[in-house]
């Protein structure tokens, strides 16, 4: 048996696949009668309107965002677990700009532009304090990145509650909502827009290209598969990783620009919706590769999206899509370990 | 001293208990070399398995118990995947960080806001009378004499041991240590496990004593064991050290809470999380005399000036186990 062809990695994929289920439906069983029920419940949830489609859709964009950044870090070798963080003050300079811009004389599309760009430039702003630590400081970026993580939402919940409190009294609502010429323009009455339906897709294709066509792409994975020979090679390596940390901030911040230009029209508290976190479950199932990277998130959303019916329909807690999730991660790293082993042994 | 500072104080060594044990727990899993990411939902599952077999057999002892078990099974799963199958450590206990505690939410929906057994204060005889120190550390649950007493058995075994410089040894050199004749992977097995059931133990401190009871989402558990791996590196691999770092957080926390009153200006979450940007200064501190360009830096300085900066940053810094995250294979 060659465990390295095609039909044998698929065959362990299928396995993993099958073993998520079986592990996520013995879950189910300990709390319901009706594990099936519950999948047909997540599944209406998801696909079984317009309206929720268009809801599946305004999770992917932000979630695929986050994910194409996350390659980007992920071929450089580094865990960017700040990327929560990134499109949090992604969110809050988006705010910053259309607060201080509206009822300017400005367009209000150009207000929404400038607004998008400058959560690009936060999510980039905050990414460089993770590389600065990393490079200059010698600070694991995973817990460079915990700590910036938690710095940002105290941020966003001192603007909330303090420069930016609704008139009144500040709440965990958020801040007053923006008149509806600074919002993203939507479909009819779906909440979602080809704009930042536009905006998702784009930078997917994007990440695609400058991983897998430019010498950039090339040149950044052998700093992440071996650094020090990439040092010795004559590549800065230094500048190679403060760029994607720069790139993936950029993307996480865009997230967090659709986030509030797109979806809540507002800041909130947990802005992120935790798509930094499960962008790094995307990009590991789709081991680090951009190609799968869409359809995945798109599931992962449809889940999330779909979950939400569950607290509803049969009293159980929507945290199914999280497990579900974690336990097709969590087998597909089991499968693929098993898989290697068989081969050592060859 | 004042008695409203005094109680405080000692509430602040209790609400460290949990964090003490889950920091050191992790100290010695990496000490072994194996970096068990999954604290955060290691401690949520575990507070709500031992709240629910609490509230079943009415006993905290069952309910300490399945904390420590499912502690320790998260943790071989972590090692199972890492040193039997050489998968990204960093990657397997990122995945169970998310789906443990999302299987915490999940399992836990139908006990959410039940009363369930609590442990009681058990005051040590003639010495919880003596002013000051009574108050301060005798007058606490058994758990947070179990959490002093951890730190100086940890201590203890990790440094004057046999067994701890075995251990000290498969996280440093496992091939030296494999030479004289250690077991490197399984006793890397047992540490990560031992190390998860200490982590498996802050679950249900937290259910059954410091924040009593499962509320869900809304038990401001998470992000607790983010916090304990920071404190684990802050620390420098070292228990003391590690306690002293949870102590250190639990007293900035009530600090906040304590002057939020006079600060009316800053709303009370920002003063909860007002202690992670000292941390990374702290993280900071502690590892950047490990970088190149420092030690560039400091050549290229007059002689006095040098040997004060390379002794204060000596003083400060801490490095990791050299061999942590790397597996070991003994051909």
């Amino acid at each position: 048996m060659d465990v390295t062809s095609p039909r044998i990695r698929f065959l362990f994929g299928f396995l993993a696949v099958f073993l998520a289920l079986i592990f996520a439906t013995i879950v189910l069983a300990l709390t319901t009668d009706d594990p099936l029920g519950a999948y047909y419940n997540v599944l209406i949830g998801s696909f079984g309107s317009m309206t929720k489609l268009s809801d599946v859709l305004v999770a992917w964009v932000p979630l695929l965002l986050a994910t194409s950044g996350l390659l980007v870090t992920f071929t450089a070798g580094l865990w960017n677990i700040g990327i929560e963080g990134q499109i949090t003050l992604g969110a809050i300079f988006t705010t910053a700009v259309i607060k201080a811009l509206q009822g300017s004389d400005l367009p209000p599309e150009m207000v929404i532009f400038l607004s998008i760009l400058s959560g690009a430039l936060g999510g980039a702003l905050w990414a460089s304090a993770v590389g600065w630590l990393k490079i200059y400081g010698g600070v694991n970026e995973i817990f460079g990145g915990l700590g910036m993580n938690f710095v940002a939402t105290a941020l966003t919940l001192w603007l909330i509650f303090g420069p930016w409190k609704r008139p009144g009294i500040g709440s965990m609502s958020g801040t007053e909502p923006f008149n509806s010429i600074y919002w993203l323009p939507q479909i009819g009455d779906l909440r979602i827009s080809w704009w930042s339906l536009g905006i998702g897709i784009a930078g997917i294709v994007l990440i695609y290209l400058l991983l897998n066509g430019t010498y950039f792409g090339l040149r950044l994975s052998a700093v992440g598969k071996n650094g020090k020979a990439a040092y010795l090679m004559g590549l800065p390596t230094t500048r190679y990783l403060m760029m994607s940390f720069l790139i993936c901030g950029a993307f996480a911040g865009l997230a967090g620009a659709v986030q509030v230009t797109g979806v809540y029209h507002r800041l909130i508290p947990s802005i992120s919706s935790g798509y930094g976190f499960l962008g790094l479950l995307v990009g590991m199932l789709v081991n680090y590769q951009a190609v799968w990277a869409a359809p995945v998130a798109l599931f992962f959303a449809a889940l999330n999206i779909g979950s939400i019916q569950l607290p509803i329909v049969m009293k159980l807690d929507s945290a199914l899509s999280g497990v579900l999730q974690g336990a097709l991660v969590l087998f597909v790293l089991l499968m693929n370990g098993v898989r290697q082993r068989l081969l050592g042994k060859q | 001293m004042d008695e409203f500072i005094l109680i405080g104080l000692a509430g602040v060594l209790a609400s460290a208990g949990p964090v003490v044990f889950a920091a050191i727990g992790e100290t010695i899993t990496e000490r072994a070399g194996v970096i068990n990411l999954s604290v955060n939902g290691t401690i949520l599952l575990s507070a709500m398995a031992g709240f629910a077999a609490a509230l079943a057999t009415d006993s905290t002892l069952a309910g300490f118990l399945v904390g420590a078990l499912v502690g320790g099974l998260v943790a071989l799963i972590v090692a199972f995947s890492s040193i039997t199958l050489k998968q990204s450590q960093v990657a397997v206990g990122f995945v169970l960080a998310l789906m443990c505690r999302d299987l915490a939410y999940f399992l836990g929906n139908p006990i959410m806001g039940e009363s369930g057994p609590i442990v009681h204060a058990l005051p040590v005889p003639v010495l919880s009378d003596i002013p000051i120190v009574g108050v301060l550390f005798f007058r606490h649950d058994l758990l947070v004499y179990a959490s002093f007493l951890l730190i100086f058995v940890a201590q203890f075994w990790v440094f004057k041991t046999r067994p701890g410089l075995i251990l000290q040894g498969i996280g440093e050199r496992p091939a030296a240590a494999f030479v004289r004749g250690a077991n490197v992977n399984r006793l890397r097995y047992v540490y990560c496990v031992v190390g998860g059931m200490l982590v498996g133990m802050a679950g249900p401190i937290y259910s059954l004593s410091v924040k009593a009871g499962w509320k869900g989402s809304i038990s401001g558990l998470d992000g607790i064991g983010w916090i304990a791996l920071a404190i684990t590196i802050f620390g420098g691999w070292n228990p003391l050290r590690a306690a002293f770092g949870a102590y250190l957080f639990a007293l900035l926390q009530w600090l906040g809470l304590v002057l939020q009153p006079s600060l009316p200006g800053i709303p009370s979450q920002v003063l909860q999380v007002a202690p992670f940007p000292l941390m990374i200064l702290t993280l900071l501190l502690v590892n950047i005399g490990n970088t190149e360009w420092v030690d560039r830096t400091l050549a290229g300085l007059p002689e006095s000036t040098r040997h004060f900066l390379a002794r204060v940053l000596r003083a400060m810094r801490t490095s990791p186990p050299a061999s942590l995250g790397v597996p070991f294979d003994s051909q």
